[in-house]
């Protein structure tokens, strides 16, 4: 299949309109050193049919959420997706768009990322958000840069709370960049005591974090701010119905995963890394934002803005090097805050705590079976201690029909659980009996 | 509003939108979740929200409307021509987005036991190995969310090979021509930018590059057909300079699409190479992402490549994940990168094939060739003496001069038109830029109407300038106040 729309008459009359002889005779300088001189070692084009045959037997080679039971978590989720979400975000004047370097023909990307901004920040109880980052990891790198600003102040002092996909980006990041993040330990699960020297520029802290236990957040940054450090908090977006704001918690700097804001699990990705922060760092904040202004007849109208902090305008000196963004994935979560509203986000959340708390308690009644870090509360997802190696039981459990988790490094008998509000009590009770019988 | 006497009529468009905050009546709801079947449990009080967030209160139907209404004020590939240079704004072909959407994509979680995502897998390693194939490289990440984060990963194993030679380096080179990605992602490699200017050609300079160079370079970043447009020809000198120092030469793949199946970064001497899915692989540009930049590199820098790769156990034919790479530069994602467009990407490769490849890069050219040549009486070349690839540089500077207008006066006009007007300013070098890229995808009908519309904006900059300084008129908005909305910042309601 092809797009070019061209015909041979086209061709012959472009070619004679520009004085050429042949198709050829456009690529005449390129030195013959280095053309290819044979066809590119590919199969032949097919048809759309066969195409879409090809997809659909590779993904009938895979077991998704939807033939399996999904416990796994790990910073996505299988959290509902209403219908509205992908039906608006996926009308083609937003996906077929670019960047809004011509603001009037770009209105409703713009004001949908003004609107998307604006709902972080009532989440986040922070004060300014961009236009979204590529994912939760690469935003807390860089959050992580927005807070080494202070010359002096070099040091970052990550939780061993963080996610280890996080930590491992941040510390690729962190090998241009010019530092290495420094872990201090948790106790129980949780909390730890961060040893917050002058020459530290930021502590970081998940909440809830890599077991999905709930981190004294203010005592931890409380110290930091003690000791003269910024703030940055790894969140859950749709935890925040029922769990107080970073804002309200001290973050200086707020970011997360945003899968769970309506974006498909797809492997991995396309999700959105969200930021949000106080407004002194907003000249310093990375990527696109929106702002509000009017036009010349004084109507409300919306640009992209600061853009003295961008690469495309301060090159070298710029705070990022990002240009494309996850716009599309922010239009996607505008529209799914939206759709819960502040109603939906708190019955969401409390849903899903209710389920987690009757999954870990069901699940802890198998003999065997005890959670990892029993005093510390936690939202939607726990670790359960097992007592076998924690991969084996989940691939046995896929037999069974349930993804069962998300085998923890740390040790080998740590499963980590997730339930969200799509699990059902049955699901939940099914789930344990398979577990027991894998156990057994 | 009032409007001057004798100023020209302004056509009205759609009215403006007020936020979903404004639909906002306490009450309305649109979410809908099942009642809670389990005992329900609160978190403890001291980590729990004292009230709600703000968010608006809709119903569903409103919701639509809302944006629905904001889609009809934005101009996308599936409106028309959207010829910005160095974008590669081409139809976008709706089976991607169909077998993207398949479930057994959609709904597999990156942390599942990997015999579950097979299919996923699979179609990561076929795509690998073509995107190798058409670069010349050895093995490619396809980890990378985007060009720019494309750059940094290339950058950093260009750092991890100097650093395991015992010769960390200090500066990267880049010509003055070049995206702001790239200065801005050398320096957050930790590297110094060295700038290498044009020659009176429009080509990167080889002489200054020359003197430039030394030991402390670890290597160049260069784009091919370069930001003009123009094809580097002095390339293998070019490679065979940084090399000789020692560096490294990095392909920045913006402007693959003129050479797809033609000539190969791999043969030209380049040794790291970053792709642009969403340019040159049609998958949508998203309003400004998602996109992908896969990073091909030469088989000698394959150890630095991010954690995890893609492997095939070759006796059982099954696919897995390989992170154990001690000398990975590690990752550059959270998870595996932006999956759903990577299958979008390999539906549009392996749709057109070998043959289909080598077609895109010839219509692109054409194309750009075709509407240079239609629009070069009032807007030349900034660069005559070369051919254009898929793209053309021409200049406004002769307009501004006769008329005092300028090239944003003209993309302006443009719009007013009906067409979303060619990048303006940019490549800096160039007085009164306008960088025009219209893709394959174009009919020579589309071509021939856009370029009696810059003629006609430029007929007008002399005979009716007002036309030109009061565009667009026909827009949802005017021109808008972009220092008023720096100054007093509303970035959020």
């Amino acid at each position: 299949m092809r797009y070019a729309p061209h015909t041979d008459e086209d061709v012959g009359a472009m070619l004679e309109a520009i004085g050429l002889a042949s198709l050829d005779d456009l690529f005449a300088q390129i030195p013959e050193a280095v053309r290819l001189n044979r066809p590119l070692d590919l199969p032949e084009g097919v048809s759309e049919p066969e195409i879409v045959q090809d997809l659909a037997d590779l993904a009938g080679r895979n077991r998704g959420a939807d033939d399996l039971v999904c416990f796994v978590g790990g910073g996505a989720y299988d959290h509902y997706v209403p219908a509205v979400v992908w039906a608006l975000a996926g009308r083609s004047e937003f996906y077929t768009s670019y960047t809004p370097y011509q603001p009037e023909l770009s209105q409703g990307v713009l004001q949908a990322l003004f609107e998307y901004q604006s709902m972080v920040c009532d989440l986040t109880a922070l004060d300014v958000s961009n236009a979204s980052l590529y994912d939760g990891a690469t935003a807390l790198a860089e959050a992580v840069a927005l807070a080494r600003s202070t010359p002096g102040r070099g040091r970052v002092l990550v939780s061993a709370g963080v996610d280890p996909r996080h930590v491992e980006t941040l510390r690729t990041y962190g090998r241009g960049a010019g530092y290495e993040p420094e872990r201090f330990e948790l106790r129980d699960g949780r909390g730890g005591r961060p040893e917050v020297g002058d020459d530290v520029a930021c502590v970081v802290v998940q909440h809830p974090n890599v077991y999905g236990n709930l981190e004294p957040v203010r005592a931890l940054f409380g110290a930091a701010h003690d000791g003269g450090a910024a703030t940055i908090q790894l969140f859950d977006p749709v935890s925040l119905g029922v769990l107080a704001p970073p804002g309200e918690l001290g973050a200086d700097i707020a970011v997360a995963e945003g899968q769970a804001l309506g974006q498909h699990l797809n492997f991995g990705g396309p999700y959105l890394g969200v930021i949000a922060t106080r407004l002194d760092f907003v000249r310093r904040l990375p990527g696109r934002i929106v702002g509000e202004t009017v036009d010349v007849d004084g109507r409300v109208g919306y640009v992209l803005t600061l853009q003295a902090r961008e690469q495309h305008i301060r090159r070298e000196k710029a705070t990022s090097n990002i240009c494309t963004n996850q716009t599309l994935m922010a239009i996607a979560a505008a529209v799914y805050l939206a759709w819960l509203g502040p109603e939906g986000i708190v019955e969401l959340g409390r849903r899903c705590a209710a389920k987690a708390a009757y999954a870990a308690e069901r699940l802890t009644r198998i003999p065997g079976v005890e959670l990892r870090f029993p005093d510390a509360p936690f939202f939607k997802e726990f670790a359960l201690r097992l007592p076998r190696p924690a991969g084996d039981v989940c691939d046995a459990l896929v037999d069974r029909g349930f993804l069962a988790g998300v085998p923890m490094r740390a040790d080998d008998r740590t499963l980590l659980v997730a339930v969200t509000e799509r699990r059902t009590r049955e699901q939940i009770d099914r789930f344990a009996l398979a577990l027991q019988e894998v156990l057994a | 509003m009032t409007q001057a006497t004798g100023a020209p009529v302004r056509r009205q468009g759609p009215p403006g939108l007020g936020t979903l905050k404004a639909l906002s009546r306490p009450g309305r709801r649109a979410w809908s979740l099942p009642e809670l079947d389990v005992p329900a449990a609160e978190v403890p009080a001291e980590h729990a929200r004292a009230r709600p967030p703000a968010l608006p209160e809709v119903a569903e139907r409103d919701l639509v409307t809302h944006f629905t209404r904001l889609s009809q004020l934005n101009y996308g590939v599936d409106t028309g021509v959207y010829p910005l240079g160095s974008c590669s704004m081409k139809y976008n072909p709706k089976v991607a987005e169909a077998v993207a959407a398949l479930p057994g994509f959609a709904r597999v979680h990156p942390l599942q036991p990997e015999r579950t995502a097979q299919g996923t897998l699979e179609l990561l390693w076929r795509l690998e190995r073509a995107l190798c194939e058409i670069t010349g490289m050895a093995r490619a990440t396809l980890q990378p969310p985007a060009g720019a984060c494309g750059e940094l990963t290339g950058l950093l194993i260009m750092r991890r090979h100097h650093t395991e030679l015992g010769d960390p380096r200090t500066k990267v080179v880049i010509p003055d021509a070049a995206h702001g990605t790239n200065p801005a992602s050398v320096r957050m490699a930790g590297y110094e930018a060295l700038h290498v200017p044009s020659d009176a050609r429009g080509a990167l300079d080889v002489s200054a590059l020359e003197k430039l160079v030394d030991e402390n370079v670890a290597g160049l970043m260069l784009t091919n057909p370069n930001t003009l447009g123009l094809f580097e020809e002095d390339i293998q000198e070019i490679a065979s300079i940084v090399h000789g120092v020692g560096g490294l030469v990095y392909y920045d793949g913006a402007n693959l699409n003129a050479i797809l199946g033609r000539c190969r970064p791999g043969d030209m001497g380049f040794d790291i190479v970053h792709i642009n899915t969403h340019k040159t692989f049609a998958t949508p540009h998203g309003g400004g992402g998602p996109g992908a930049g896969p990073v091909g590199v030469t088989e000698e820098l394959v150890p630095y490549l991010p954690v995890p790769i893609v492997e095939r156990d070759e006796a059982a034919g099954t696919f897995h994940l390989d992170s154990d790479r001690p000398r990975s530069i590690g990752r550059m994602h959270g998870f595996h990168g932006n999956i759903g467009v990577l299958v979008r990407a390999y539906a549009y490769v392996f749709l057109h094939g070998r043959d289909g490849l080598t077609e895109v890069a010839e219509r692109a050219v054409l194309n750009a060739n075709y509407l240079a040549h239609r629009v070069e009486g009032a807007f030349p070349l900034a660069y005559p003496d070369g051919r254009p690839m898929h793209e053309f540089v021409s200049t406004a500077a002769l307009l501004r001069e006769r008329t005092g207008l300028r090239a944003m006066d003209v993309a302006k006009r443009v719009i007013d038109l009906g067409f979303h007007p060619s990048t303006v300013y940019f490549p800096l070098v160039v007085e009164e830029a306008m960088m025009v890229e219209p893709t394959e995808t174009e009919t020579k009908e589309t071509l021939d109407a856009f370029a009696e519309a810059l003629l006609q904006a430029s007929d007008e900059a002399a005979s009716d300038p007002d036309l030109l300084h009061e565009a667009p008129l026909t827009t949802p908005v005017r021109r808008l106040d972009e220092a008023r909305a720096a100054r007093h910042l509303k970035l959020r309601w």
